[in-house]
């Protein structure tokens, strides 16, 4: 599996640690009123989709850039990949 | 002996070698396939369930019954196929799967009883008692039905792996993949072009095809001489593409000819893909077809032409071939041109022209055979009597199977094309991976599959971006279109015949599993176990998809279709390891002051990926624990040191550095002056705790926080992650500098006086550099270095950290001049012994279940800020937790604290219900001269009774609650 770094060009997916939803990157205000159950929902739901899915891969043995990555998860096909900090709201 | 003139072996360069004992010869350019048969081996091993006698069908890697162990002890290597095994000198080879010799098998018995073993015969018998399958029906089965044994010791081969980046990748190297590397490589792409053959060439080897008027041989010599003068195109003989993967990824094995690595993993990820991987012959299944002596036609010819060697067991044995196309008598004309004497062919179309050269039994069948262990006779029947007709070898041919395994992995089902009685590969406009040649069903002649390869290679050329090359193709004489094929799968018949030979399985069975319902294909399979051999069914799958057809009525299309998963051949453990084992498994990290320790003969200790010395014994100490409670006594009464370097170091920089570690730990960081050190908890973003360590303020914009051993990188990653993805706004960066920095710690009430032969010019006065106090200096004359003021162990102690390279000298310098103060090297067991005793959590008590309140430090979640963790912490459930960290010692003094140990109340129950926590690090004290422990527990009172019952060994033993911290428990002496 290659991952289509925005910097660094297509790299082996080994080098990458995987995390999950790009919508971890939508944390909650802590200090928000109904915080405690807007990060119930934070950091236990998550959507499953069968097909194009935005995720979080760490870049660790490379350059440590989160990527958000979009892909396929039916196809395994790799739509994009942006990095997480110019990538906004996910 | 059946060896023949001709063929491309080298007859000067004799191997010796053994079968089952026997001592053979053979020549260089031989497998021990053709070796064996030159020897006039037939019976080359036993059949998976029936134990049947079975010989070499086929001449390459889609070979179903020539199983063989290869060498003995250690390097035993069981499952090989003859076919692939390049012949050596000295190769010692063994039949499988039979007990008491392979002629007289006692096995052999399932032959008989073969009709209680049909077609998902273990899931109808051996059901019952139930409790006997896993006891007793299954290790029989496993045991009778088999293939051959692993030595049971450590594989002593060296196995490497590599990665490949070309343009195009070429998966066989014959007339098509030659061709296509000719015209990539002249293009200029960078071109691998693998072939699991030891000699390039494929099927043109195996034929007597003329090009450009000379032997098809000179050719291939000519295009590698090329290819290797071009210097962009890798050629890699013996090496088996055998998986296909995302984004075009390709998996490789080479089997290294000589050289002390035995086989190299590759990972090709290839732009483009070209599939020149041949076709694949099908047989006719007819009685008793699976003798010894019985090959497909394509490998008979094989055998001929390019290892000079005939299937019979003796040179005069008439060989007869049963065709149902014009390719049988392709291997009729070459036997004869070699002088081998034909019993005649034996072709299924009634329309077929006689020949002059040998007998043409037209409109007929091979409809049994004779010969238990090696072909005697077979029955001719359809064009009038049947009658017997003596064969020592018969060559089968149906026609051949475009070889689509790899073009179907990924998931592409392939197309039926009616025209080749075949599936074709489905490639779709644009596919990064192409077939040319036999691979998708241009294989008629040499020179079909030679110019569809030149074809496919100009359009991956072009696609690639470059121009195609004009290379002229190599000139043959023109050949005439062959006749159509006989219309016939099998010879129908009331006794067995083999369908897949590897697991044994006939026509019989699979018209069973109509009869029981087994509508698709995929049912079939499971059933009947079709294609679930080590072969993947290669010579049997669409001969058994076009008997499904006939018993449905069905044309093939709509019965089904075939696909292969990778690997396309087996693929041995050991190189899917590449040598990442032992000691390669994983990098070992050494601290800075590996030497130093290992010259003072430490004992070392994995922790993670780090050896770190466990402790130093001293002569005259004969147990660990001597050692231990030295070391720990010598830092509660003098000083003693340790390389605490293998603790994470993230060094964090920039303007918002401040409020960014006040969201990544739960208490404040922004409120720590300049030259102070503060204890900081990090969280999970769910509110248990997950990391502890310190945070040091170098400067009004630099922090550098310590994190432990074990988490060093997942806490890094974590940061990252929250600058990155939750605050890209704040002006921060992170570095990891764990390797940058030799830390060694200083711990004792004479670390003082032992610093300050160290610093330069540097106050070390309580009131100048007090308890949690940091500052960067420099040591030894100008080294620089950082110093903080943290304990560990409960006593006046510093960590002390110079640029690693520094580490081993500084640890040297320290012992040096600390003689005269009793100066003690520690390990990490007594380091664990002394956070113990002073109750400091470690590892064990934030082991991912734990909370802030658990380990007394609710208050430090600030409520003031929002932090990772801060808003769930504060959920009930974990903000209402009653466990909290203690201490306990056994009431009685010999008692013995076992980590692991679950807390009871003295007269409750011993069950889940009752359970009021556990113990977490449990040591000897030699400060208490007692063993003590920390532990959860809930609502604790101090001074309490509970009782520690081991759930492991049994035993209970009763303990008293006490404060968490045996040593100096007002903190005194760590601020003196």
């Amino acid at each position: 599996m290659l991952i289509p770094h925005p910097l660094l060009g297509p790299r082996d997916a080994s080098e990458f640690t995987y995390l999950g939803d790009a919508s971890l990157m939508n944390r909650p205000d802590g200090m928000a009123d109904g915080a405690e159950a807007a990060f119930c929902e934070y950091v236990f739901l998550r959507d499953n989709p069968a097909g194009v899915h935005r995720e979080l891969w760490f870049h660790e043995h490379g350059d440590r850039s989160w990527l958000i990555v979009t892909r396929n998860t039916l196809t395994h096909e790799v739509l994009g990949a942006e990095l997480a900090h110019k990538g906004g709201q996910a | 002996m059946t060896r023949i003139s001709g063929g491309l072996i080298d007859r000067d360069a004799v191997l010796r070698f053994t079968f089952d004992g026997r001592a053979m010869e053979g020549a260089r350019g031989d497998t021990l396939a053709s070796a064996l048969l030159a020897n006039g081996v037939q019976l080359v091993g036993r059949s998976f369930k029936y134990h049947r006698p079975r010989g070499i069908f086929t001449a390459g890697s889609e070979e179903p019954n020539a199983l063989i162990t290869i060498g003995t002890g250690a390097a035993q290597t069981p499952n090989t196929r003859a076919t692939m095994v390049e012949l050596s000198d000295g190769l010692t080879a063994f039949s499988q799967n039979h007990i008491g010799g392979l002629t007289r098998d006692v096995m052999a018995v399932n032959d008989v009883l073969s009709p209680f073993l049909a077609a998902g015969f273990y899931y109808k018998t051996f059901m019952w008692p139930r409790a006997f399958w896993e006891r007793l029906y299954e290790p029989i089965i496993r045991r009778a039905a088999g293939l051959g044994r692993l030595s049971m010791e450590a594989d002593p081969g060296v196995y490497d792996e590599g990665y490949l980046h070309p343009d195009v990748l070429i998966v066989g190297a014959g007339g098509a993949g030659l061709m296509a590397a000719l015209i990539c490589g002249a293009a200029g792409l960078n071109v691998v072009l693998a072939d699991e053959d030891m000699r390039a060439g494929g099927r043109l080897l195996a034929e007597r095809e003329v090009l450009n008027g000379a032997p098809a041989p000179e050719w291939i010599d000519t295009v590698i001489a090329q290819l290797r003068q071009m210097g962009n195109v890798r050629i890699m003989p013996r090496t088996t593409v055998f998986g296909v993967y995302d984004h075009g990824v390709f998996g490789a094995v080479e089997r290294h000819a000589d050289g002390p690595v035995r086989q190299t993993l590759w990972r090709i990820t290839a732009a483009r893909t070209i599939v020149a991987a041949g076709a694949i012959e099908r047989h006719i299944p007819f009685e008793n077809n699976d003798r010894p002596g019985i090959m497909l036609s394509g490998a008979m010819r094989a055998y001929a032409n390019r290892w000079a060697v005939t299937a019979q067991r003796n040179a005069d044995d008439p060989i007869a071939i049963f065709t149902s196309t014009d390719d049988g008598h392709r291997t009729a004309r070459d036997l004869i041109a070699a002088g081998v004497p034909l019993a005649g062919v034996i072709d299924t179309r009634a329309d077929v022209p006689l020949s002059p050269d040998y007998p043409v039994f037209r409109g007929a069948t091979v409809a049994g055979s004779k010969g238990r262990k090696g072909l005697r006779a077979i029955r001719v029947e359809g064009d009038g009597p049947a009658r017997w007709i003596t064969a020592g070898a018969l060559g089968v041919t149906g026609g051949w199977n475009p070889n689509i395994a790899l073009l179907t992995q990924r998931g592409a089902a392939p197309t039926w094309s009616e025209a080749h009685r075949a599936f074709l590969p489905t490639i779709g406009a644009g596919d990064a991976m192409m077939a040319a040649g036999a691979a998708r069903g241009c294989g008629d002649s040499a020179m079909a599959a030679i110019a569809d390869g030149a074809m496919i290679a100009r359009d991956v050329v072009v696609a690639l971006g470059k121009s195609a090359p004009d290379i002229p193709l190599p000139e043959a004489e023109a050949v005439g279109a062959d006749r159509p094929a006989g219309d016939i799968w099998h010879v129908p018949s009331k006794r067995r015949a083999w369908v897949d030979f590897q697991n044994d399985v006939t026509v019989k069975d699979i018209a069973l599993s109509h009869r029981e319902n087994m509508r698709s294909v995929e049912h079939l399979k499971r059933w009947t176990t079709l294609g679930m051999a080590t072969d993947q069914g290669k010579t049997a799958n669409v001969t058994a998809l076009a008997l499904m057809a006939e018993l449905t009525g069905k044309p093939i299309p709509e019965t089904g279709t075939t696909r292969f998963r990778p690997p396309y051949t087996p693929v041995s453990l050991g190189v899917l390891g590449g040598g990442d084992t032992g000691a390669h498994f994983r990098p070992r990290r050494l601290t800075p002051t590996d030497a130093w320790a290992r010259k003072q003969g430490a004992v070392f200790t994995e922790v993670g990926p780090w050896m770190r010395a466990q402790y130093f014994p001293r002569t005259g100490e004969d147990h660990w624990r001597q050692t231990v409670d030295r070391e720990a006594m010598a830092v509660r009464s003098d000083v003693g040191i340790c390389d605490v370097s293998t603790l994470g170091k993230i060094d964090v920089q920039g303007p918002d550095a401040a409020v960014f570690l006040d969201r990544i730990y739960a208490g404040l960081m922004s409120t720590l002056a300049v030259g102070k050190v503060r204890y900081g908890l990090m969280l999970r973003e769910d509110g248990f705790a997950y990391d502890d360590g310190t945070c040091a303020r170098m400067g009004d914009a630099h922090f550098v926080v310590s994190t432990t051993t074990a988490q060093a990188g997942l806490v890094f990653q974590r940061m990252e992650f929250a600058r990155q993805c939750l605050w890209p706004d704040l002006d921060v960066s992170l570095m990891s500098v764990t390797d940058a920095w030799a830390q060694i710690a200083v711990a004792g009430p004479k670390s003082r006086v032992l610093l300050s032969r160290v610093v330069d010019d540097f106050d070390l006065g309580n009131a100048a550099f007090p308890f949690m106090a940091c500052a960067a200096l420099t040591v030894c004359g100008g080294l620089a270095a950082r110093l903080f003021r943290i304990s560990f162990s409960g006593e006046l102690a510093y960590e002390l950290a110079v640029p690693a390279r520094y580490g081993n000298a500084l640890m040297e310098r320290l012992m040096t001049l600390g003689a005269d103060l009793n100066v003690t090297p520690y390990g990490t067991e007594a380091l664990g012994v002394l956070r113990i005793e002073k109750g400091h959590a470690a590892g064990n008590e934030l082991n991912g279940q734990t909370t802030a309140q658990m380990l007394g430090l609710g208050r430090m979640v600030s409520g003031k800020k929002d932090a990772i963790g801060a808003v769930m912490s504060r959920r009930e459930g974990l903000a209402n937790d009653p466990r909290r960290l203690i201490g306990l010692m056994p009431i009685e003094a010999e008692g013995t604290m076992v980590a692991g140990a679950h807390l009871f109340t003295p007269d409750a129950p011993r069950n889940l219900g009752h359970d009021r926590g556990w113990v977490t690090s449990a040591c000897y004290s030699p400060h208490m001269g007692r063993s003590i422990a920390l532990a959860y527990l809930a609502d604790p009172v101090e001074g309490e009774t509970v009782i520690a019952a081991n759930p492991i060994e049994g035993g209970e033993l009763t303990c008293r609650v006490v404060s968490p911290h045996f040593v100096d428990p007002e903190g005194g002496r760590l601020r003196d």
